[in-house]
């Protein structure tokens, strides 16, 4: 099979397009945290994010989010097609800051808690899963 | 409206004052995010529920924003605090409008 010059370009076109989207889904999920931060520093510690190492089922996985003192946390997916996950508002008569839910992971990746503190600063924790089979469809 | 939407909620009967409670609800929903495809390559509309808030006696235990990320039948566990004997009132609100409450009293 020959290649004209062209078609050689729009190959390799392509291929850099398929390289590139990763870091733009990434790049979206930076947007996201600077929105919600307004792009304070993040801390290392006051945020706990428990997930599965291993998630056989993207469809599925079982989260929980734990910030004492916490008014706010949002739970990201960098690689999602859309990285948003939830954003969990405490209000005065929550016993305690966690919440666990359910959420859907497109491939291997990491989920990323950030926690708005009652002092106004913000915290960040994030964590590796793997995925065995996607659930986003497709 | 999404069809068959049923919610479910667990919350002990009764509590001593003051105490935290571990409350669990589950609403069966579809939670279709919008990038699915259906047989012919047509994009599926994005059908979720967009935001879910727990109050007990008007006032807020938790509020919270999903995306399309989170898993069809959408379940959140959670813990709040009992003052007093009263009732928490659930809410999921639908991205088309619609709005799905369940109400569950507590006596102390």
């Amino acid at each position: 099979m020959d290649f004209t010059r062209r078609e050689t370009l729009a190959l390799g076109g392509a291929a850099a397009l398929t390289f590139v989207l990763p870091f733009r889904a990434s790049a979206a999920a930076d947007d996201a945290i600077a929105e919600f931060t307004g792009g304070a520093a993040l801390a290392d510690a006051g945020v706990e994010l428990t997930a599965p190492e291993i998630a056989e089922n993207g469809n599925t996985v079982p989260i929980a989010v734990s910030a004492p003192g916490a008014t706010a946390v949002m739970v990201l997916a960098a690689g999602n097609p859309t990285p948003g996950v939830a954003t969990f508002n405490f209000g005065p008569l929550a016993a305690s800051q966690t919440a666990s839910t359910r959420m859907r992971l497109a491939g291997t990746q990491d989920v990323i808690a950030i926690a708005k503190l009652a002092d106004g600063s913000f915290a960040r924790s994030a964590k590796t899963v793997k995925v065995t089979i996607g659930g986003c469809g497709g | 409206m999404a069809s068959g939407v049923k919610p479910r909620v667990k919350v002990p009967k009764s509590a001593s004052a003051g105490d935290a409670i571990t409350i669990k609800t589950l609403i069966s929903h579809p939670m279709e995010s919008g990038q699915r495809k259906d047989g012919d390559g047509n994009p599926i509309p994005r059908s979720i529920i967009n935001r879910f808030t727990c109050e007990f006696n008007g006032q807020s235990v938790i509020d919270i924003t999903l995306e399309p990320a989170i898993s069809t039948n959408p379940y959140f566990e959670f813990e709040a605090t009992v003052p007093e004997a009263g009732e928490f009132a659930f809410t999921w609100y639908d991205d088309d409008g619609s709005v799905y409450n369940d109400n569950k009293a507590i006596a102390v």
